[in-house]
């Protein structure tokens, strides 16, 4: 397997405070990789020690197959960053952003230009290059930072938390870019998000961390069934007392609850759902609606963060 | 590495000068100052603008002053507006963006005083003509090779205190401090000294050949200006701009 991103008991201290804690990671070349994690949890310092920004405190780094520190600017030539604030230059147009860019990624006047247009015509802001960034929105700017991580086509692109303050319509149609913009180049992405559907969305793995540390790794489906179990939730008049003590003497059965209007039943195995209906119904409840479910993702990680702040 | 200077001076000068909505400086600014004294001032002061021992105050401390703006802006401004970081995460070596900083604010400053220096001249020869006049060349030269290294001093004094203050106005004012002492401090002690050592002093003073002292101070500021770039190389890395 070739990997983009490797490291191995990653490790970062901000005085007594462990910002990064024994971190291993291996991100697949060509992928989106997701870190999941809450406020705080070392997402953004991740980030920078990848980036070879700052040192780490111990362990090892390799960032396409170079270590950031030793090698900084190989790796940091082949990477984009858009990093917590989009770090455009709020006195320039948008086109002299994009322009200062390329001069620093060291592409000649004619690739300058032709690249700018693709990028900003790609993105639909072409029509207003010629703007003051100051005077945009959020969601335009995060844009045409986009276009700017993008414009030396980079294979591996660091996105910190990229849609974090947009609206939900424009944070799509923001992913939406970014899928389209990234497709046939086999770029990979290392993105951060506090944002579960996000990540599944996006990512082909999902890495979730808290406090630093690594608490679980896999595609969104994998990380969805491992944490959580399968769900039946009945909608419905006489629901009673009776009928959940009944329920819960069932063997495939893990938990009843009364919530709000329903009755919610954690099924230990993909139990035979129409035999605890029957049951219900021998009980005198009238049931209008059955639903079954596997647990979100969301409650997939917050089971993992729970599971975690017992120990 | 002199292409990425070149790359950082282009994006100081052009975000300076050439963007809309700056209330600082912008060409506005730098024109009003070229304009008084290049035209307005000689103007007042006829033929002897050029050879006014006024000259070498004036002179002094213009470059200073605009250099100490802009350096403070390029690098604690930035922090504050959060792009230096972004910058940092791209391939430029440090060395290229430090250089780059400061060689935008020294030669901003020392152009604007070049250019407001030799319109002077033009200014006065146009306004009172007569023969053909020009500034005592070795003060002139005297005056641009004093400002510049001057400004070399100020600028990586301004990076040092950029290193560790948050924000452009934070750095400014610890740089304001700074002058004060050094301009100040001097002048205090030579009013409370005892008369009979400053009229020592002075002999002293009339005694030396101006152009050994020119020569000595050169040599002092290019010692202070070797060492304190030295410093800011070994002090402008990233994890000491990103954390503070
Ligand atoms: N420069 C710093 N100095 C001190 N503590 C820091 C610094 N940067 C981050 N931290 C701390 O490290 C932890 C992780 O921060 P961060 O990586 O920014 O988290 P995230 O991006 O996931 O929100 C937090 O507790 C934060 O307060
Ligand atoms: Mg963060």
């Amino acid at each position: 397997m070739n990997y983009a991103i490797q490291t191995h008991q990653l490790t970062r201290d901000f005085g007594s405070l462990r910002a990064v804690d024994r971190l291993t990671l291996e991100v697949p070349a060509g992928q989106i990789f997701g870190l999941l994690g809450p406020n705080g949890a070392g997402k953004t310092t991740t980030i920078r020690l990848l980036l070879g920004l700052l040192p780490p405190t111990s362990g090892q780094v390799r960032v396409l197959g170079m270590d950031p520190l030793q090698q900084g600017e190989a790796v940091r030539s082949r990477c984009g960053a858009l990093l917590e604030h989009s770090g455009l230059y709020e006195r320039l147009s948008a086109e002299d952003n994009l322009d200062l860019y390329a001069r620093i990624w060291r592409m000649d006047a004619a690739s300058r230009k032709k690249r700018i247009r693709e990028l900003l015509e790609g993105l639909g802001l072409w029509e207003r290059r010629k703007e003051t960034v100051a005077e945009w929105s959020r969601g335009m700017k995060q844009k045409l930072a986009i276009a700017r991580v993008l414009l030396h086509r980079p294979p591996l692109i660091f996105l910190d938390e990229p849609t974090a303050g947009l609206d939900v319509p424009t944070a799509a149609a923001l992913r939406e870019d970014l899928l389209r913009m990234t497709a046939q180049e086999g770029t990979t992405i290392f993105l951060t998000t506090h944002n579960l559907s996000e990540a599944e969305k996006l990512c082909a793995q999902v890495a979730v961390i808290r406090d630093g540390q690594l608490l679980a790794v896999g595609s969104p489906v994998e990380l969805r069934t491992r944490a959580g179990q399968p769900r039946l939730q009945v909608f419905g008049r006489g629901l009673n007392e009776r009928a959940l003590t009944v329920l819960q003497s069932q063997p495939g059965v893990g938990g009843v609850k009364f919530l709000n209007d329903h009755l919610e039943i954690a099924l230990k195995e993909p139990a035979e759902t129409a035999a605890l209906v029957k049951l219900l119904v021998e009980q005198g409840a009238e049931i209008e609606e059955v639903r079954k479910s596997t647990a979100s993702l969301e409650e997939a990680f917050l089971s993992l963060l729970e599971e975690n702040h017992v120990h | 590495m002199f292409t990425d200077i070149l790359t950082i001076i282009y994006k100081e000068w052009k975000e300076m000068f050439f963007a809309r909505s700056t209330a600082r400086s912008g060409l506005l600014g730098v024109a009003v100052i070229v304009a008084l004294l290049g035209i307005f001032m000689p103007f007042q002061n006829g033929r002897d603008w050029l050879t006014t021992p006024l000259l070498i105050l004036i002179w002094s401390w213009l470059p200073v002053f605009l250099t100490l703006g802009m350096v403070t802006d390029s690098i604690a401004g930035e922090r504050e507006r959060h792009t230096l970081e972004t910058l940092l995460a791209s391939r430029l070596p440090e060395q290229a963006i430090l250089f780059g900083k400061i060689g935008a604010a020294v030669f901003y400053a020392w152009g604007i005083m070049l250019v407001s220096l030799l319109l002077g001249a033009v200014t006065v020869n146009l306004a009172f003509p007569g023969s053909p006049a020009f500034y005592d060349p070795l003060v002139f030269a005297a005056v641009l090779v004093f400002s510049l290294l001057a400004s070399v001093l100020i600028a990586s004094i301004g990076v040092l205190v950029s290193l560790h203050s948050k924000t452009a106005r934070q750095a400014y004012q610890k740089m304001s401090v700074v002058f004060l002492v050094v301009w100040f401090i001097p002048m205090l002690v030579a009013q409370f000294l005892p008369e009979e050592i400053k009229a020592g002093l002075s002999a002293r003073l009339m005694t030396l050949d101006l152009n050994a002292v020119l020569t000595l101070g050169m040599l002092i500021l290019l010692a202070a200006d070797t060492v304190l770039v030295l410093v800011c190389l070994k002090r402008f890395q990233r994890p000491n701009l990103i954390l503070l």
